[in-house]
């Protein structure tokens, strides 16, 4: 290497070399939910540089995620390296994510523009030269060199519209796409057969003008939407797709689609179930929350029906498996949501709504001009000159950047905050949401019962945490993992297991006894009882969701209503409720039923948004005028909304909606900018006044405005 | 009038290096990771060959 002046600038070739790297097959995809700055890049990078056997660790700040290159090491294992140096890691599955990851349509488009901001530039050189006046033979050989630059990088870089337009007009709609391809390869031919005659209305600057900023509303608008599929992408690979196969007694790591009916799987604690099986071995707690909202752990033995999607919490079970893949329960509630005809799929994006006013209005305007001049003057080359002059003024420049520019700055401000926009018209549709209806377990709530401590005093707290990690029982050991960490235990003796009961120890020379209410004389399961005193009933309570009571209060001061649906109890409901503050809260719904609630809800004219993650949910996600669901929810509750929070804080909600709501602005301002512009534009084209120059300075201001614009979302 | 033979050439070949050298930019991956980039000024450096 030689030696350069700085040594950013001898750096910088070795920084390109690893960032050319690309994702290699053998490479681990993680994501990174919680990366935000340099200290975590150079973190995370060393921490897995560490690791023996790794030879590239490269970190996508803008993605979130971690590229690793390694031979022979399981990822689990880089999601505990990372864990422990306090980040939260996530599979991806690697060959789908370089599907992806190799955006061609986005690299092409960029050469599109690229040809035409080279050839923009260029034609604009010698445009300026003739506009202040060279004349005869200079201004004939400058139009020549134009044409000479312009004609191919028109037919390079606008076939993107030609393309599009020409499918439109093959099933006989009218699309954006044909007034631009008309007004680019009009003014195209306009300005040939002109610098053929030596002729003044030479329009390749503005044919490639057009065609630039076309360009790049069109790439941020594609920039946008590969977010949104590589979002998708990313949620669908993060979805475990392997289950462990018990083959005699040896366990072997298999895609869950290989699985058959009559199977033996083994589901360990932590896991989530992934077919619907009978418990052949073990015992277990399960956390149905996903499935049914309930917020207690339900205890299962040899013999009991799981469902797919249940948690296991306690204990590792074998399952033999009784329903794969359609016939799952979840793969049925799934199907839930294709039946909720859901308002998005009716819903037209603005843009959309504006291209099927205006391509007829603007075809209309030209041909109404060329007829009137026609009559006028007889001439019809002259009639001709000035229809074409009319397309290339109204043509949606600025329109074609208006909706992309703001959806573009929207929606990487919303991925700085965590909120992943996963369908296009989502932002719009937040933007006009008037009442919004919560799930609890697991979205208001963090979904994991924990033990209603604060009645308790320390000596009570130590003793219940001593006898919980006692002993073996799930029930025990739910209660134990759902204790505040940093308790400590009492120190006990003589601990004997009554079967079916419960367990009993002896302290400072008095029995105490951990167990079914029936059996301390206590009116609900699991009590604690002390020596002689009445037991102590041990309620399970929830935890608030981080940033749940202020995006409440947050709500309802903006004067956006806010309900509770959940399947769980009424009791558990209204508990909640009564932390929030005054809401409308529904309990011991079934999936249907808030389904039912929503459509009510829309046919009364409210436009909700629902939040929620379960699987109970997706039918009303599905069913919302916009929906949300946190990150931690099942992949179908995730496929169902529009729009996935990454980080745990449910605050960001308001502002999302605000965010919307400034980006629906923004998008309406950039219309009226368009809509101004040709007002002042297109009398003067029809009246025939219209110069090359004049089109060039009134494009590229429209253009700019609009784009300027769109940075003010906040 | 005469200079245009050779700076409109020469015009021409500059612009086109700068395409050239933009779409180089654009193979190689360069604008994958805008955000990163702009972060990664600031990590130190350990494994930096000295040569």
């Amino acid at each position: 290497m030689t030696i350069s002046a700085c040594p950013a600038c001898s750096a910088a070739p070795l920084a390109q070399e690893i960032a050319a790297r690309s994702t290699g097959a053998g490479d681990i995809v993680l994501s990174l939910p919680s990366i935000h700055c340099a200290g975590c890049i150079g973190t995370v990078e060393r921490a897995l540089m560490a690791v023996d056997g790794v030879t590239e660790a490269r970190v996508n700040l803008s993605r979130k995620r971690v590229t690793i290159a390694a031979t022979g090491i399981a990822p689990e294992q880089f999601v505990e390296t990372l864990e422990g140096v306090g980040y939260e890691a996530h599979i991806l599955d690697a060959p789908m994510m370089a599907s992806v990851e190799t955006d061609n349509e986005g690299r092409k488009l960029m050469l599109r523009i690229a040809v035409a901001g080279f050839a923009m530039m260029n034609v604009m050189l010698f445009s300026v030269a003739v506009w202040s006046g060279a004349a005869e033979a200079t201004q004939k050989m400058f139009h020549w060199l134009s044409a000479l630059i312009a004609v191919p990088a028109l037919a390079f870089s606008a076939q993107v519209f030609f393309r599009n337009a020409w499918q439109s007009l093959r099933v006989g709609a009218l699309n954006m796409d044909v007034p631009i391809s008309l007004a680019i390869i009009l003014a195209a031919g306009l300005s040939v057969y002109e610098t053929s005659i030596g002729g003044e209305s030479v329009y390749f600057d503005a044919a490639l003008s057009l065609t630039f900023f076309l360009l790049v509303g069109r790439y941020l608008d594609h920039r946008t939407r590969i977010a949104a599929r590589s979002a998708a992408q990313e949620l669908s690979a993060l979805a475990s797709p392997n289950a462990v196969l018990l083959v005699d007694g040896v366990q072997r790591t298999v895609p869950v689609t290989t699985l058959n009916v009559g199977d033996l799987i083994r589901v360990h604690v932590g896991m989530r179930v992934p077919v619907d099986g009978a418990v052949t071995h073990g015992g277990s707690d399960m956390d149905r929350s996903f499935l049914t909202g309930e917020s207690l752990p339900v205890h299962v033995t040899l013999g009991d029906q799981i469902a797919a999607g249940e948690v296991n919490l306690t204990g590792p079970l074998t399952l033999r498996v009784t329903a794969v893949g359609e016939d799952t329960t979840l793969a049925r509630m799934a199907a839930l949501v294709e039946t909720a005809e859901g308002a998005r799929n009716k819903y037209t994006a603005l843009a959309d709504r504006a291209a099927q006013i205006y391509a007829p209005a603007v075809h209309l305007l030209a041909f109404v001009t060329f007829i009137g001049w026609l009559t006028l003057s007889h001439d019809v080359a002259f009639a001709l000159n000035i229809a074409i002059s009319v397309l290339i003024i109204t043509c949606p420049c600025a329109l074609g950047l208006a909706v992309p520019a703001v959806m573009t700055t929207a929606t990487g401000r919303l991925f700085r905050r965590g909120l992943l926009i996963k369908n296009g018209t989502a932002l719009e549709r937040l933007s006009q949401i008037d009442t919004v209806v919560f799930d609890k377990t697991g979205t208001l709530t963090e979904g994991h019962a924990r033990i209603d401590t604060a009645a308790m005093d320390e000596t009570t707290l130590a003793l219940l945490a001593a006898l919980a990690r006692a002993s073996h029982h799930p029930v025990s050991k739910a209660i134990a993992a759902a204790l505040p960490n940093a308790t400590s235990s009492a120190e006990i003796t003589d601990v004997t297991e009554h079967a079916g009961q419960g367990i009993a120890v002896m302290w400072h020379g008095q029995p105490v006894k951990l167990g079914s209410g029936k059996w301390l004389g206590c009116a609900t399961s699991p009590a604690l009882k002390i020596g002689d005193a009445p037991a102590i009933p041990l309620h399970f309570s929830e935890t608030l969701r981080v940033g749940a009571i202020e995006a409440v209060a947050a709500l309802k001061s903006a004067g956006i209503p806010v309900h509770i649906f959940s399947g769980d109890t009424a009791e558990a409901v209204d508990a909640l409720a009564a932390k929030l503050g005054p809401t409308s809260a529904h309990a011991h719904m079934l999936p249907a039923d808030k389904m039912a609630r929503i459509k009510q809800l829309s046919d009364d004219g409210a436009k909700v948004l629902m939040i929620g993650d379960g699987l109970n949910d997706t039918g009303a996600l599905a069913q919302a005028y916009a929906s949300i669901s946190p990150a931690s929810a099942l992949d179908a509750s995730r496929a169902a909304s529009d729009i996935v929070l990454l980080s745990r804080s449910l605050a960001e909600i308001p502002d999302a909606i605000r965010t919307a709501q400034s980006a629906r602005l923004r998008v309406l301002e950039n219309f009226g900018i368009a809509a101004a512009y040709n007002l002042v534009a297109v009398p003067v084209a029809i009246l025939g006044f219209a110069s090359p120059l004049s089109a060039a300075i009134a494009m590229s201001a429209s253009s700019i405005t609009v784009l300027v614009n769109a940075l003010r979302v906040k | 009038m005469n200079v245009l033979i050779i700076l409109i050439p020469v015009s021409l070949v500059l612009a086109g290096l700068g395409l050239a050298a933009f779409l180089w930019t654009l193979k190689s991956k360069q604008y994958d990771d805008l955000d990163g980039d702009a972060w990664r000024i600031l990590v130190e450096d350990e494994n930096v060959k000295d040569d």
